[in-house]
């Protein structure tokens, strides 16, 4: 029964960190602007959190620069389980244009693991919605 | 007593990633330290093993919001290596963009302060705006944020006659908008008292730290490339330098706003008296060998390529100072003795970011040295606090 509840209320409420780990900027703008009136993520429930503990799900936006790696395992670990992570963007992917550059490890997956992968340079704020739903479908299963 | 106060490295109005240690003496800032490379990706590195035209979109990738500013920086170095001149038509589409990206920066900038002031509503008014710049820029270029519509020699797509009509259309609303904002702005007094007299940059300070961009003109430092070195077309276009002689960051805002109805002027008469003809002409693959250095005015200030070349396909350096850089220095001027409550206005006011959420700064106690870390939600509770005791000026003084 509890068991029950949780998982209904997780999939009703998916509350996101957005993590920026080297990403050039445009990402992170177009994951804010999921949040504004147009596109609106809120009226799923998908609320942006500012700390790793309130937080349900990392969106990391970003190839994972070689400074970043231990802030990034840092952060996942303080988030709370169950924790799914979310990389946006050809950066988080696979590092995109940085690829092979000395200081970029070259996507998220290098560090820690990654549930839904949303492509693009940069993704359109409704990719981002659909990363997000499509995360939870696979939840529902 | 003093306490240390580290920020970052992860701040939602710095560009980059970067980590800043503030000393504080009670809720005064004290001394001011910059600590950067979280977000260093070795880019110029990698531009050295990648011809001209693989390089335009590397340095579109510079950054997110003034992608735009980067590649033709570059692009005009580059053009200029190669003794090459773009076709007029493709010059006129090419700034065109350039002065949608600084409206979109702009409306973008407008939001993220009146978040940091706490004025959220303030956020989703411009936010919702920006989406027409980014429907028009969607339009002309097929991509919301990174355009790729610079190529040495030129441009890549062409105008036609709807777009003009779209584009001329959705200017109509935004300038009727941009008035409005201009208007909440003039008759919301804690907005203008909350922003009045923060982060006070005196105009010599502002000329010897090298601050550019809107941060030197709010000190009142007519200080523009497209006026003082023009570039490009800027030669025949008309437009004004915007300034403000508040120094602080009101002054930054009455300068965005100022400048978001310059570029409104700007693109209507690019796209009235825009010349037909070709858009690009072909570019060699290899640069004699030469240096270069190219500058723009990009929306947050000076932007600095040096290019070199060896006669390869590939440059032989490319060195970048985007304008951020500039104004570190002027930042830590205003951040002294300055309040703690007032860091994130202040950083917001150099530099419009909101790239990240999570936040969180760590007081530490010099005397115990313990350390406590607050959330910068937190932070900005504390900063309206601190502004809700300000007295209100009824009738607010706004330098429009
Ligand atoms: S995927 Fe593209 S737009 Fe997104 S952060 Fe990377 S370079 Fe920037």
């Amino acid at each position: 029964m509890l068991t029950k509840l949780t998982h209904w209320s997780r999939l009703k409420s998916p509350w996101i960190l957005h993590l920026n780990t080297g990403a050039c900027n445009a990402c992170d703008i177009e994951v804010v602007a999921a949040l504004t009136p147009r596109f609106d993520v809120e009226r799923f429930g998908i609320l942006l959190k500012a700390t790793p503990r309130h937080a349900d799900v990392i969106v990391c936006t970003g190839p994972a620069t070689r400074q970043m790696k231990d802030r990034l395992i840092r952060i996942y670990e303080q988030t709370p389980d169950p924790k799914f992570v979310i990389a946006v963007g050809a950066c988080a992917m696979s590092g995109c244009v940085y690829r092979g550059a000395y200081n970029v490890l070259g996507g998220i997956d290098q560090v820690i693991p990654v549930d839904v992968y949303v492509p693009g340079c940069p993704v359109r704020p409704d990719a981002v919605i659909d990363g997000v739903v499509k995360l939870l479908n696979k939840l529902k299963g | 007593m003093k306490f240390q106060i580290p920020i970052g490295p992860q701040h939602p109005a710095l560009k980059e990633p970067i980590s800043l240690r503030m000393t504080v003496e009670g809720e005064i800032i004290r001394d001011a330290d910059l600590r950067l490379g979280y977000n260093h990706r070795g880019l110029e590195k990698l531009a050295e093993q990648k011809t001209w035209i693989q390089n335009i979109y590397l340095t579109e990738r510079i950054c997110g919001i003034c992608s735009h500013s980067h590649t033709t920086c570059y692009v005009q170095g580059v053009e200029k290596l190669m003794e090459i001149e773009p076709p007029k038509r493709g010059q006129y589409i090419r700034y065109l963009v350039s002065e949608l990206e600084r409206v979109h920066s702009h409306l973008l900038w407008l939001g993220v302060a009146g978040h940091e002031a706490g004025f959220d509503s303030f956020f989703m008014y411009t936010w919702r705006d920006r989406e027409i710049v980014m429907d028009i820029l969607e339009t002309i270029s097929g991509n919301r944020v990174h355009y790729g519509i610079n190529t040495i020699g030129g441009v890549r797509r062409d105008l036609d006659e709807q777009q003009v009509k779209h584009i001329l259309d959705s200017l109509a609303i935004l300038r009727e908008r941009s008035e409005y904002y201009q208007h909440l702005g003039t008759n919301e007094p804690s907005f203008v008292a909350r922003l009045a007299g923060v982060g006070y940059l005196s105009r010599e300070d502002a000329i010897a730290l090298c601050a550019v961009g809107p941060t030197v003109r709010a000190s009142g430092v007519p200080m523009d490339v497209r006026k003082d070195d023009p570039y490009g077309i800027y030669g025949e276009v008309p437009f004004e330098v915007c300034t403000a002689d508040t120094c602080d960051v009101l002054g930054r805002t009455v300068v965005r706003i100022k400048e978001l109805f310059q570029c409104y002027n700007i693109i209507e008469y690019l796209l009235k008296n825009l010349p037909s003809g070709p858009v690009a002409v072909r570019a060699p693959r290899r640069a004699k060998p030469n240096e270069v250095v190219s500058r723009y005015e990009a929306p947050r200030g000076e932007n600095i390529h040096y290019i070199k070349s060896n006669g390869t396909d590939k440059p032989e350096r490319l060195k970048v100072r985007a304008p951020t850089l500039g104004n570190y220095a002027a930042t830590i001027k205003m951040l002294k003795n300055g309040f703690i409550a007032d860091v994130p206005l202040i950083f917001a006011a150099i530099d419009p970011c909101i790239c990240c959420a999570e936040r969180a700064v760590a007081l530490v106690d010099a005397r115990s040295g313990q350390e406590r870390i607050i959330s910068m939600n937190a932070l900005k509770k504390l900063s309206r606090q601190v502004s809700a005791g300000n007295a209100r000026k009824r009738e607010a003084e706004w330098p429009l």
